[in-house]
C-alpha cells in the first residue's frame, strides 16, 4: 500500500538529510508504528507518505514514494486526498469549519462527492466514532480525545486507504487514549484502513502494531519488522518490554496480559523482596499549603475544597482525567485564579517558618517568582527573546540575581545549545530545559510543572527524571500535573488523583495507583499483587537478591 | 437564557396550538441564515427611518427579545453582549461631542457652560467647550440612540446566524474565498485566548501581567504562534483536497475570464454613467449588461470547483416568515415616516416629550415573530448523567471513562473547553 524506494529528504538549507535513503513497504490493512528519538525524522516520513514532503514544505525528495500506485512526485497533497488521511499532533489546527458535523463533511466537499452520499457516509462516520452525541457541538467545546477522534473522523469520511497520525495519544489522559485505540483497532481490523503512526507513548500503542519501523536516528537505515522482533533491539522500550528483557522472556512480551503469564517466576523470585522506599523527604515546614479550596470559571466550579500540602524536597505527582481541575490547580498555586473560596499559601521557606509564606494571588510577580516556579504545558510560553542567552540575561535581570545564573543552569540541563540559538529552533525537551532553567533561576523551593513529558522522547524524559531528582535531593518540592503514569511511578513520592475538581485520593504512589487500572504503571500491573513499580526498582532487586 | 414553553402538553387548548409551535432546532430544520439577516437588516432599516426614542427603544427590545428567546449555545452567538456595548460606546461619543464641542442646534435652555477655548479665525465654525443646551444633548441621544439601534441590529443577526452557514450559501466560484473568511473568523477568538494565556505566562517570569506593556510584549509571540498555526492549518487543508479543480476545457476558462472582466468593467462605466451628469441614458443598459456578464462569469466559475455541498440550510415556511416579518416592520415604518413624520422624527427645538405612535409601534411588534416561529435552540438542561456520576466520586476514577474537557494551556481551561458553561459538556461519554 505504501511503497519508499530509496527515499531520502533533505530540507532547504540543511545539512544533512532529515531521512536517508528509507526502503520500505506497508502491505493494506497493518497498523504501523513508527517509532524513534525525536529528530530522527518521523514527521517527515509521515509526511513524505500525504505528499506534504515536499509539495508544501519544500525541500528535496529524492527516490520513489507511492501509495496505492500513486508516485507523490506526480500527484500533490490534494490529488492525494482520496488515498491518504492525515492526522497532525495538534488536532486544532487540523480543522476548517466550526462543529462536528461540518467538519467530517469538509473534506468530501472539497472531493465533491455527491450530496446524498456525503450525507450516508457522515451517519456512518459519527456512529464508527461514537460522535452521534456531539454532531450540533462546536468544535471549540469537545474535550481532547473528543477532538483526536473529530479529527481522524473527518479524514475517514473520505474513505481513504491509508490513515497517516502524528502522535495520536500523547496529549491525551489514559482512558482518552485508550478510546482513540480503540477506533483505530476497529477501522484495521474491521474496514482493511492501513494505519501509519509515530507515537512516543509505546507502552500506549505497541501491542497493536503489526509492524514497527524503527528509525534510530537520521543517519542510519530503519530497521522494520514484527513488534517482538524489534523491541528489544530498539533504544527506546515500553516499560513491559524492558521487564521481559531484564527477566530474559522470550520472546519479548508486548502486552501486559502476555507478561503476565510469563511472570509466575519472576513475582515468586520477587516475593521475599521490597522495593527500595524512594528516600523520604526531610520533614519540615509545607512550601505550599492549600486548603479547601474552590475555584470558579464563570458558573463552572474548576475545584472544589481542595486540600494540599507540600514538604520541601517532596515530589507530588497530580494526575486525573482532562479537564479535572489539574492545570487550575497549579495556577492557583502561582496566583493565576483568584479563589472563590479557601485560601492557598506557598513558600516561606526556614526563615520565615510559622508565618507560612505568601498569598500568591496577592503577591506581586516579582517577589511570587521567589516562593513558586510553574513550567506551563507550552514552555514556549515562557520565552520571548530571540535567543538562548538574551533568555538568559533577561531572567536574571527578572529574578534579580548575578549575571549568569540562569546561564550556568542551562549549562548544566542542556550543555550543548549554543548561546545563539532561537528558541524556537530547540527540540521539545530542550525547550522544556530552557523554560526550567529560567524558571529555576530564581530558586524558588516549589516548582510546578504542567504535563512536563508531552512531546519528550524517552531520552529526553529520561533527563528529566534526573534533573526533578536532583532538585528533590537540593530540598526543592515539586509538583507534577501528569498523565504519565510510567513517569509519576520514577519519580513521584505521593499521588494525589483529582475528579471534577475535588481530591479523590491521596497517598504514596505504590498505594493509590496500584489498584487502578488507568492509572498503574505496567509493572505494577504485571507484578501485581506485589508493590513494585518501575523497571528499575526491578532491576536493583533482581541485581542485589541473586 | 431559553424562553422555549415546557414541554409537556395537556388540556385541548395546547393540543390545539402544539403542532404551530416552533420545532426544537436541529440541523435538518434549521432556519437558513440569509432569513436572520434579511429579518434584522429589516429591523434596521426601520430604525434608520425614526429618531422617536420610545420607538428605537421598542426596536431594541424587540431585537433582544428574539436573540434572548432563539439565540444557541454556539460561540459566535456571544457575540450580541459585544454589540450592545458597542452601541452604548457610540451613544456615549456622540454625547461626549455634543457637550465639548458644541452642537449646531439652537437651543434656549442652557444647562451648564463649559470654559470656551478660543480659537484662531481660520477655524471659524469649530468650537471646544461653551454652553451646553438641553436641545442639544436631546438631539445627539436621539442621533445616537439611532446608530446604536442599528449596531444592535447587526448583532442580533450576527448572534442568530452562523457566520459560516450564511457563508456557504455562496455561490461555487466565491468558494474559497469563503472559506478564507470562515478560517478567519476562527482564528480572533484563539487569538485573543493567546494573547490571554501568555499575559498570565509573563507572570510566571515575574513581570506584571497587567498594563498595555504587558500586552505590546507579547504581541509578537502570539503573532508568531498564528503565524505557525495558519502554516499548519494550510498543510492540513491541502492535505484534505482543498483547492482540487476539475479539467475545464480552455475555451471555457477565456470565455469566464472575458465575462468577469467585461462585466465588471460594464458595471463601472454603468455606475460612471449614472451618476454623471452627462451619459444618464446608457448608464442604466450598461450596468445591467455588466451585473449579467459577471454573473454568468461567476456561474461558469463555478464549474472549476468539484465541491459539493454537504446539507445547505433550505428555505422553508419558517424562513419566509421570519425575513416576512423584517420586511414587515422596515415597510410600516416607511410607510408611517410618509405618514406621520412628525412622530417619528420628534424635534428637538421646541423640546417636546416624545410620543409613541400607536401603528408605527404595533408595526415594530411584528419583528417579535421570529420568537415564536423560528424553531428553538434546545434548552441546556442538567444532564443526568452528571447526577450517577457524582455519586461514584469515591470510588477510584481509573477505568472509568467519564467525562473530560481538554485543557490545551493552563489559562484557556474551563472557560473555552465547554464555552457553554454547563457543568459537564462531555458527559455523553460516559
Amino acid at each position: 500500500m505504501i511503497r519508499f524506494e530509496q527515499v531520502s529528504v533533505t530540507y532547504d538549507g540543511a545539512a544533512r538529510p532529515a531521512l536517508r535513503e528509507v526502503d520500505l513497504t506497508v502491505p493494506e490493512g497493518e497498523l504501523c508504528l513508527l517509532v524513534g528519538p525525536s529528530g530522527s525524522g518521523k514527521s517527515t516520513l509521515l509526511g513524505a507518505v500525504s505528499g506534504l514532503v515536499p509539495h508544501f514544505t519544500g525541500g528535496t525528495l529524492r527516490g520513489r514514494v507511492t501509495v496505492a500506485g500513486r508516485d507523490t512526485r506526480t500527484h500533490k497533497p490534494r490529488e492525494l486526498a482520496d488515498v491518504v488521511g492525515t492526522v497532525g499532533q495538534d488536532p486544532l489546527a487540523h480543522f476548517v469549519t466550526d462543529t462536528v458535523e461540518d467538519e467530517l463533511a469538509y473534506g468530501m466537499e472539497s472531493l465533491g462527492v455527491p450530496p446524498d452520499t456525503m450525507r450516508r457516509r457522515v451517519e456512518e462516520t459519527l456512529d464508527l466514532l461514537g460522535l452521534a452525541e456531539l454532531r450540533d457541538r462546536p468544535i471549540a467545546a469537545l474535550s481532547g480525545g473528543q477532538r483526536q477522534r473529530v479529527a481522524i473522523g473527518s479524514v475517514l469520511t473520505t474513505h481513504p486507504r491509508v490513515l497517516v497520525l502524528d502522535e495520536p495519544t500523547s496529549a491525551l489522559d489514559p482512558a482518552a487514549a485508550e478510546e482513540v485505540l480503540a477506533v483505530l483497532q476497529r477501522l484495521v481490523h474491521d474496514l482493511g484502513t492501513t494505519v501509519l503512526m509515530a507515537e512516543h507513548r509505546l507502552e500506549r500503542v505497541v501491542q497493536y502494531a503489526d509492524q514497527v519501523i524503527l528509525l534510530p536516528s537520521p543517519d542510519a537505515a530503519p530497521l522494520v519488522g514484527e513488534p517482538a522482533e524489534i523491541m528489544p533491539v530498539s533504544p527506546v522500550q515500553p516499560p513491559v518490554v524492558a521487564l521481559g528483557g531484564l527477566a530474559g522472556w522470550s520472546p519479548v512480551p508486548l502486552s501486559v496480559r502476555d507478561a503476565r503469564r510469563k511472570a509466575g517466576p519472576l513475582r515468586e523470585r520477587l516475593t521475599g523482596a521490597a522495593p527500595r522506599a524512594v528516600a523520604d523527604p526531610a520533614p519540615g515546614p509545607p512550601v505550599a499549603e492549600v486548603s479547601r479550596l474552590a475555584v470558579r470559571h464563570g458558573r463552572v466550579e474548576a475545584l472544589r475544597g481542595v486540600g494540599l500540602s507540600v514538604r520541601p524536597g517532596e515530589t507530588v505527582a497530580l494526575m486525573g482525567r482532562n479537564g479535572a481541575g489539574k492545570s487550575t490547580l497549579l495556577a492557583s498555586l502561582v496566583g493565576m485564579h483568584q479563589p472563590a473560596s479557601g485560601s492557598v499559601r506557598v513558600g516561606g521557606g526556614e526563615e520565615e517558618a510559622g508565618h507560612g509564606g505568601v498569598v500568591p494571588h496577592r503577591t506581586r510577580p516579582a517577589e511570587l517568582l521567589r516562593h513558586v516556579g510553574l513550567v506551563p504545558q507550552e514552555p514556549r510560553d515562557l520565552l520571548y527573546a530571540d535567543t538562548v542567552a538574551a533568555e538568559c540575561a533577561a531572567a536574571d535581570r527578572d529574578a534579580d540575581v548575578a549575571p549568569g545564573t540562569c546561564r550556568a543552569l542551562v549549562a548544566r540541563l542542556l550543555p550543548d545549545v549554543a548561546d545563539t540559538t532561537h528558541p524556537r529552533d530547540l527540540s521539545e525537551g530542550q525547550r522544556l530545559a530552557l523554560a526550567l532553567s529560567v524558571v529555576l533561576t530564581a530558586r524558588p523551593p516549589l516548582l510546578l510543572l504542567d504535563e512536563p513529558t508531552r512531546g519528550l522522547d524517552y531520552a529526553a524524559k529520561a533527563r528529566l527524571v534526573e534533573v526533578v531528582r536532583e532538585l528533590a535531593a537540593d530540598g526543592h518540592a515539586t509538583v507534577l500535573a501528569t498523565h504519565d503514569v510510567e513517569l509519576a511511578a520514577e519519580l513521584a513520592h505521593r499521588v494525589v488523583i483529582l475528579a471534577e475538581g475535588e481530591v479523590v485520593a491521596d497517598g504514596p504512589m505504590a498505594e493509590v495507583v496500584v489498584s487502578s487500572p488507568a492509572f498503574a504503571p505496567q509493572v505494577a500491573k504485571i507484578l501485581a499483587p506485589l508493590p513494585w513499580l518501575t523497571v528499575p526498582q526491578v532491576r536493583e532487586a533482581l541485581e542485589t537478591a541473586p | 437564557m431559553s424562553t422555549t414553553p415546557p414541554r409537556t402538553t395537556s388540556g385541548p387548548a395546547t393540543r390545539l396550538i402544539a403542532p404551530l409551535r416552533a420545532p426544537a432546532a436541529v440541523r435538518g430544520g434549521a432556519l437558513h441564515a440569509g432569513a436572520w439577516w434579511l429579518w434584522a437588516l429589516g429591523l434596521a432599516t426601520a430604525a434608520s427611518r425614526t429618531t422617536n426614542p420610545l420607538l428605537l427603544g421598542l426596536l431594541i427590545a424587540v431585537a433582544g427579545y428574539v436573540v434572548a428567546a432563539r439565540r444557541t449555545d454556539a460561540p459566535w452567538a456571544r457575540s450580541y453582549t459585544a454589540f450592545l456595548k458597542l452601541g452604548l460606546l457610540v451613544l456615549a461619543i456622540r454625547l461626549f461631542f455634543a457637550v465639548f464641542l458644541g452642537s449646531p442646534i439652537p437651543g434656549a435652555r442652557v444647562l451648564f457652560t463649559l470654559p470656551e477655548v478660543p480659537l484662531p479665525d481660520w477655524a471659524q465654525g469649530v468650537r471646544i467647550g461653551g454652553r451646553v443646551t438641553a436641545e442639544g444633548l436631546v438631539f445627539a441621544l436621539y442621533d445616537g440612540l439611532k446608530l446604536a439601534t442599528l449596531l444592535i441590529c447587526v448583532g442580533a443577526a450576527n448572534a442568530l446566524a452562523s457566520p459560516a452557514r450564511l457563508l456557504k450559501s455562496l455561490p461555487g466560484a466565491l468558494y474559497e474565498a469563503g472559506v478564507a473568511i470562515v478560517v478567519a473568523m476562527t482564528f480572533a477568538p484563539q487569538l485573543v485566548s493567546d494573547v490571554q494565556r501568555l499575559r498570565a505566562a509573563r507572570r510566571l517570569r515575574g513581570r506584571p501581567d497587567h498594563g498595555i506593556r504587558a500586552l505590546l510584549q507579547v504581541g509578537l509571540p502570539v503573532l508568531e504562534g498564528a503565524l505557525e498555526r495558519s502554516v499548519a492549518l494550510a498543510a492540513a487543508m491541502d492535505a484534505r483536497g482543498y483547492g482540487r479543480t476539475a479539467q475545464v476545457p480552455p475555451a471555457v476558462r477565456r470565455v469566464t475570464a472575458a465575462l468577469t472582466l467585461g462585466g465588471l468593467l460594464g458595471v463601472a462605466c454603468g455606475t460612471y454613467g449614472l451618476l454623471a451628469a452627462e451619459g444618464a441614458d446608457y448608464g442604466l443598459p450598461l450596468l445591467l449588461a455588466g451585473l449579467a456578464a459577471a454573473l454568468g462569469g461567476l456561474w461558469l466559475g463555478g464549474r472549476r470547483s468539484v465541491r459539493t455541498r454537504y446539507r445547505p440550510d433550505r428555505w422553508g415556511v419558517r424562513a419566509w416568515l421570519v425575513s416576512g416579518s423584517g420586511a414587515a416592520v422596515a415597510a410600516v415604518m416607511i410607510w408611517a415616516a410618509s405618514y406621520a413624520p412628525q412622530a417619528l422624527q420628534p424635534p428637538a427645538v421646541p423640546l417636546t416629550a416624545p410620543t409613541l405612535p400607536l401603528w408605527p409601534a404595533a408595526g415594530v411588534l411584528l419583528g417579535l415573530l421570529p420568537a415564536f416561529a423560528a424553531p428553538a435552540p434546545p434548552r441546556s438542561a442538567p444532564e443526568p448523567a452528571a447526577v450517577t456520576r457524582r455519586k461514584r466520586l469515591p470510588e477510584p476514577p481509573g477505568g472509568v471513562p467519564g467525562p473530560r474537557a481538554d485543557r490545551p494551556a493552563m489559562e484557556r481551561d474551563t472557560h473555552d473547553a465547554r464555552p457553554d458553561g454547563r457543568p459537564d459538556a462531555d458527559s455523553e461519554e460516559a
